[in-house]
């Protein structure tokens, strides 16, 4: 399993390599839009000595310099369909970000939606040897994991160590230091599909630029729009997209579940565009102007016009009440969120302390659908908008950026993965010279 | 009833052409900070070097340019204020004069700038019978040479050349004959002229021989002879040669020794003073030695 995270490993050398410039931009590949934002990383705190968490929740370090959105061309259910058109998407939003932030970026963080996620719960044990538990252990104690088999065409993401325990004694932290004789892991493994990240990182590479790390979207928007509390008790986060939907649970500060529905609010254009016969365009106008969940009296009598351009007088002057839009897009949201609710039933989520579902993702703008969402999800519901963070322009603050504005503080605060931690020594190659150095070490 | 007008059609989506493949990585270049800044100051500083070179590769051009700077230069070091209109030269003697003036420039008016000064004190110094000299562009225009000559101390033989010799032992000059600086000593023999100042202490301390000596004689590098009249000649030491020079003169008062027929008085042995005395005046003392003998 060593070999298996170099890319990985690569992908973080690069990010630090980015730092050390100080310019990295962000790219959120979805389905209906992709949005980039180059960040800098100049603030007070970038050479903070003292430990903890810094000013402003630690996000005063890095400054928003740019931001560009741009219609997504190329891209189904968060993947990639159309190699060409989705690098000119990317190259237009990068574009447009770089002359906003008037510096070259060289790095990309990117986040993806679709490409089925799968979660794995691992766990591993290990005897501590020498009474104290080292970094070593703690290589070894991941190691030491059970991987199930994830199939041969995927790729793993995201592999954090959720909770360690030594002992008795259970949700540490960080166990290094500590004395103990049993020290066992529960580690959050997530797979996606192989080929979606080749496509985006290849897509990222005719770019010219450097992939520097690459995140769920789910879990991204998770870190954004979750408040800390909602984080340690236990919430979930529904990110509804353009063509997936992400769910991501998050407990004790760790993401320990994510899944995607491959709905979103394009199904529901889709679904108005065909039952009223108009173009996509106009659909997703009358959408976003008109649309809702619960529908009232009043909006029997508020007519819509949906036009057109044939030249036919009739068929040109079609209205359509907004009752009837709502009638169209309520049973697709309905069978959206049915779908994550049976995601979540099947992830657990009933039995953590507490089960706050929050909204977000461009979707989550629908007027009523916090009501709706609460008679399907559970009563506590409540619709999510991302973190403000320094610099970024008014236009890029609603729910719509919540995985861009999460992939900031990804850049910013990354969580420790799998491959951060040292390679356990017997990993190394055989002739290593850092084996020979640990052999030394550990013997005198 | 219903309206004639068209409905207001939807706005189409904002147009969002993506960028070339090429105007991305243009637009990726000129934000290379430094590849920006080397456009910014390089090219129009190859602008310039081009437009330049090109104008200076016609020979004509560049005849005109050194036209121009040369008439530039030439009407600025011809403005009156610079000009030197003549020379007055000061502390000098006639004779001098006119040798100093010789040397100097004469096409008047002539600009400052084109004199060097430098070089005319240089000159003006080689000659021998000037010790220093100033040369400075002074008030109204005129070039003011402040000379300081040489004054000699006395006469050189050298050969059949007299030179007048300075204090200090160097040339100041010369004399066709000996009449015309008979207020100088004459002093001859090797080295003499490196040893003046004992040279004239010897001829202060003449005193009353003063009329009668024709001059010194270096011997040897090592002492004087002070030759007199009548070919007589005395030999000091070279140690305390005044002291003995004075010892002559007591015995000149005392016996009138110099008036008497010697040749040679030699002192150069204290204790031993020595007469030499002509042959005549040998000869007859030893007849009247003899015939004291014979008495």
């Amino acid at each position: 399993m060593g070999d298996l995270y170099d890319s990985q490993r690569a992908m973080r050398q690069m990010r630090k390599a980015a730092m050390q410039r100080g310019v990295v931009a962000i790219l959120d590949v979805g389905t209906s839009k992709i949005a980039c934002l180059v960040l800098r990383f100049d603030g007070p705190e970038r050479l903070r000595s003292v430990d903890g968490v810094g000013s402003m929740a630690g996000q005063s370090q890095f400054r928003v310099i740019g931001a560009a959105t741009t219609r997504s061309r190329g891209v189904r259910f968060g993947e990639v369909d159309a190699m060409q058109e989705t690098e000119r998407a990317i190259r237009t939003a990068v574009q447009a970000a770089q002359k906003m932030a008037n510096v070259r970026v060289d790095h990309v963080i990117a986040c993806l939606s679709g490409a089925r996620p799968r979660s794995y719960g691992l766990d591993g044990a290990l005897d501590v040897a020498g009474g104290m538990v080292t970094e070593q252990d703690i290589s070894q104690v991941m190691a030491n994991c059970d991987v199930p088999d994830y199939g041969a065409n995927r790729e793993v993401l995201h592999a954090q160590p959720v909770n360690f325990s030594l002992d008795h004694r259970s949700g540490l932290a960080d166990p290094r230091g500590q004395i103990g004789h049993r020290l066992t892991t529960d580690m959050h493994m997530l797979t996606v599909d192989a080929t979606a990240i080749q496509n985006i990182f290849y897509c990222i590479k005719r770019c010219d630029l450097e992939l520097a790390g690459l995140a769920s979207s789910a879990y991204a928007s998770g870190m954004s729009t979750l408040v800390e509390d909602e984080q340690e008790l236990g919430a979930a986060c529904i990110d509804l997209g353009g063509g997936s939907t992400g769910i991501s649970v998050f407990m004790k500060k760790h993401m320990i579940y994510t899944d995607a529905v491959r709905m979103g609010g394009d199904h529901v254009t889709s679904d108005i565009s065909m039952g009223l016969q108009i173009p996509a365009a106009t659909a997703e106008r009358i959408k976003t102007f008109y649309g809702g969940v619960v529908a009232t009296g009043m909006d029997d009598r508020e007519m819509i016009e949906i036009g057109g351009d044939t030249g036919d007088w009739e068929h040109d002057r079609r209205t359509v009440s907004r009752a009837e839009l709502i009638g169209i897009m309520r049973p697709r949201v309905e069978e959206i969120l049915e779908e994550v609710r049976a995601r979540l039933d099947a992830a657990g989520f009933e039995h953590l302390p507490s089960q706050q579902i929050v909204l977000t993702g461009g979707g989550s703008q629908i007027p009523g659908l916090d009501g709706l969402a609460s008679k399907i999800l559970g009563q506590q519901v409540r619709l999510g908008r991302p973190l403000r963070v320094q610099g970024l322009p008014q236009a890029a603050i609603g729910p719509a950026f919540s995985s861009a504005v999460g992939l900031t503080l990804f850049a910013a605060n990354p969580q420790d993965e799998w491959w951060d931690f040292e390679i356990p020594a017997d990993r190394y190659p055989a002739r290593s010279l850092k084996r020979a150095v640990k052999w030394f070490k550990d013997n005198w | 009833m219903r309206p004639l007008t068209a409905p207001r059609r939807p706005a189409a989506a904002p147009r969002d052409p993506a960028p070339s493949k090429l105007g991305y990585r243009y637009q990726r270049l000129m934000l290379t900070s430094g590849f920006r800044g080397s456009v910014r100051i390089g090219v129009p500083i190859l602008l310039i070097a081009i437009i330049a070179g090109s104008w200076f590769s016609k020979p004509a051009n560049r005849e005109v340019l050194n036209t121009q700077i040369l008439q530039a230069k030439q009407g600025f070091q011809e403005r009156p204020q610079f000009m030197v209109q003549s020379i007055a030269i000061s502390g000098a003697d006639e004779s001098l004069q006119l040798q100093a003036a010789a040397l100097l420039p004469d096409a008047f008016p002539v600009s400052s700038f084109e004199l060097d000064l430098e070089a005319m004190r240089k000159t003006i110094e080689a000659l021998d019978a000037v010790k220093s000299a100033s040369v400075r562009v002074g008030q109204d225009g005129a070039l003011a040479v402040k000379i300081t000559p040489r004054v000699p101390v006395a006469l050189w033989r050298d050969g059949g050349v007299l030179h007048l010799i300075d204090a200090g032992g160097v040339q100041a000059g010369a004399v066709a004959v000996r009449a015309e600086r008979l207020d100088l000593p004459l002093i001859a023999g090797d080295g003499a002229k490196h040893k003046i100042t004992e040279a004239l202490a010897l001829y202060a301390g003449a005193g009353p021989l003063r009329t009668r000596v024709r001059g010194l004689v270096r011997m040897g590098e090592r002492r004087w002879d002070i030759i007199l009249d009548r070919d007589q000649r005395i030999l000091l030491p070279s140690d305390g040669a005044v002291a003995a020079l004075d010892r002559v003169i007591a015995l000149n008062d005392a016996q009138e020794m110099l008036e008497r027929d010697v040749a040679v008085v030699d002192l150069r042995n204290a204790s031993r003073p020595t007469l030499r005395m002509n042959e005549e005046a040998a000869a007859a003392l030893r007849r009247v030695n003899e015939a004291g003998a014979y008495n």
